[in-house]
């Protein structure tokens, strides 16, 4: 080997990787103190992570505005990744705050916490990489680590079995994912991102690349859970403890999101016409049928894993167009989608430890027995479906119309599904509000569940009545996402 | 004199890859399934070495890339023996049609 290969390298900056690097360290302290720490002060880890992270947020706060490449293109720092970045750290503090009750009841404080931390640190490699090793490796963190968080209550049946369905079928939506990207790779000789990009503009459209982004869909797509690759969805959040549940709603969905944004709008626009319309019937078929199958759901987390089948198909709906504008909608989306999903299965996780029952009809007086924990489910579900003046709505908003153009059709199937959504999130509220409870002793809210609810409950509110500045935030970042 | 070439290579990975994917569907068996993914993975890998030799002899890129995935399988490997182990504890099975306690 010629020694001036070496001299070729770039020259290698590691302060890029500071959050990456932060967020590794706090995970892996998390899990020596759980073994330092005698057993009664173990309930203080959940403590140490959320500070830890709530420090990390303030970093990456402070990075905003960089604009770095590592190795060539492996490694994107840009607005774009960090807004994902503080996105998946908010949702990850809230589900820490909110569940901290639920996981000392679970035990095995530092093994949960840790994990936690590392599928964070999976989807934050997730929303820099540049190129298909990095992103491998991101995506492999963060689902190996759900799957053990999935199973994490491994004398209950149903977790196990949660964590056996969600291992079987993520791993083989990898290995169907990992071979579209080999081809891509066969096809342009590389696998960063950006330079497959530019090549594939200048390529004729060859079959072998048709077959390629059709299996990357399908890999991602049962990420994002899009119909017909949801199937697992409903099982794993059913069985999975419900805080895992929230995360693995909310986290392992944005993460999706902000890699397949960057594989589809910057590597693959030059045959943009050619997936457009795969996108858009997906997010048509998504949306119709999450929505549909949520109506006769009876256990609540059931029937939130549906409505997040649909909410994915929204989700989508921005990809469609591949402009600013939608990548935009996309972000704004996702951010919003973290407060309105994380209330709701706080509250889920909540009153799971009151009652021991995820089922709908447990519900029955709710808001008498706690108006606060009725009131934040209510705003949650609302803030879903779409009603103004919650964010839900501005997020629509901006989602729908970034395609009113082209697909005008689209717009009409999510107007039409999102007014079918309203009839089975009123039916939870009705349940609340109308019916007696069965034991009506009031439920007290413990002060870092009440924190955590009211904040989501206020941040829902705020997005959606002055969107403007969270908006405007949004545009530069997704303004970035364009300048490499 | 028959030369192996790169249409070799990519047309045993399909095959390998299409037997994977067949198998993940059929098999009922847990162990057997993340056997098929196995397979499916390693036909990346020879899509991958592949690629790398012919296509990009210069740069490792495929061969460091085949690496990762090796790992990365392995590490999958481990967590799902470790929860067969787990669940077949509580049910005495490793039968996919026996885990219904939710509906698939």
């Amino acid at each position: 080997m010629p020694a001036d290969m070496f001299a070729l390298t770039l020259p290698f900056d590691p302060s890029a990787l500071t959050l990456e690097m932060l967020m590794a360290g706090l995970a892996m302290l998390v899990l020596i103190l759980g073994i330092i720490v005698p057993k009664g002060a173990r309930h203080g880890l959940g403590w140490v992570s959320l500070l830890g992270i709530l420090g990390i947020m303030a970093v990456a706060v402070s990075l905003w505005g960089e604009k770095r490449e590592l190795l060539n293109g492996m490694y994107l720092l840009d607005n774009y990744a960090l807004f994902w970045k503080i996105t998946f750290m908010t949702a990850a503090a809230l589900v820490i705050l909110g569940c901290m009750r639920f996981v000392d009841n679970m035990g095995n404080q530092a093994e949960y916490y840790s994990l936690t931390l590392f599928a964070t640190l999976g989807m934050m490699v997730m929303a820099s990489a540049g190129d298909f090793i990095t992103f491998y490796l991101g995506l492999e963190l963060m689902t190996l680590s759900f799957v053990i968080l999935v199973c994490f209550r491994k004398t209950d049946a149903k977790s196990v079995e949660a964590g056996i369905k969600y291992l079987l079928l993520a791993g083989m939506s990898s290995a169907v994912l990992l071979y579209g990207l080999t081809l891509i790779y066969g096809l342009t000789g590389s696998i960063t991102i950006l330079e497959i990009g530019r090549i594939i503009a200048m390529q004729p459209l060859s079959p072998a690349l048709v077959l390629a982004v059709v299996l990357v869909i399908a890999g991602l797509g049962f990420k994002v859970s899009a119909v017909p690759f949801h199937m697992w969805s409903p099982d794993v959040y059913e069985g999975a403890p419900t805080p895992v549940t929230a995360y693995l709603a909310v986290g392992s969905k944005a993460a999706s999101f902000a890699i397949i944004l960057r594989l589809f709008v910057s590597g693959l626009p030059g045959i943009w016409e050619n997936w457009a319309m795969v996108m858009a019937i997906l997010a048509a078929v998504t949306i119709i049928v999450g929505n549909l199958v949520a109506i006769p759901q009876t256990n609540i987390k059931r029937m939130l894993a549906y409505s997040s089948i649909a909410q994915a198909g929204y989700i989508l709906v921005g990809l469609v167009t591949a402009t600013e504008a939608g990548i935009k909608g996309v972000m704004f989306y996702c951010f919003l989608y973290v407060f309105a999903t994380m209330a709701a299965f706080v509250v889920a996780t909540y009153y799971y430890n009151v009652s021991g029952s995820d089922e709908l009809r447990d519900y029955a007086g709710l808001a008498q027995r706690s108006p606060l924990l009725a009131a934040v489910m209510l705003v949650a579900l609302l803030s879903m479906a779409g009603i103004p003046p919650l964010a839900g709505f501005a997020g629509k908003f901006y989602l729908f119309s970034s395609i009113v153009g082209d697909f005008l059709w689209l717009v009409f199937v999510g107007l039409i599904m999102s007014m079918v959504s309203v009839y089975y999130y009123l039916r939870v509220a009705l349940v609340m509000y109308r019916d007696d409870p069965v034991d009506a002793t009031p439920i007290s809210v413990s002060s870092p569940v009440a924190v955590t609810l009211v904040f989501a409950t206020i941040a829902t509110l705020v997005i959606g009545i002055c969107p403007g500045p969270l908006s405007e935030v949004v545009n530069g970042a997704a303004h970035t996402f364009f300048l490499h | 004199m028959l030369t192996i070439s790169l249409t070799h290579y990519v047309v045993l990975s399909a095959l390998l890859f299409s037997i994977g994917l067949f198998g993940v569907l059929t098999k009922r068996n847990a162990v057997a399934v993340l056997i098929c993914i196995e397979i499916m993975l390693n036909a990346v890998n020879i899509n991958l070495v592949a690629f790398s030799k012919y296509i990009t002899p210069i740069d490792f890129t495929g061969q460091i890339f085949s690496l990762f995935v090796i790992t990365v399988a392995a590490a999958e490997v481990g967590i799902g023996l470790a929860i067969i182990i787990a669940i077949y504890r509580n049910k005495l099975s490793v039968n996919l049609d026996d885990f219904d306690w939710l509906k698939w």
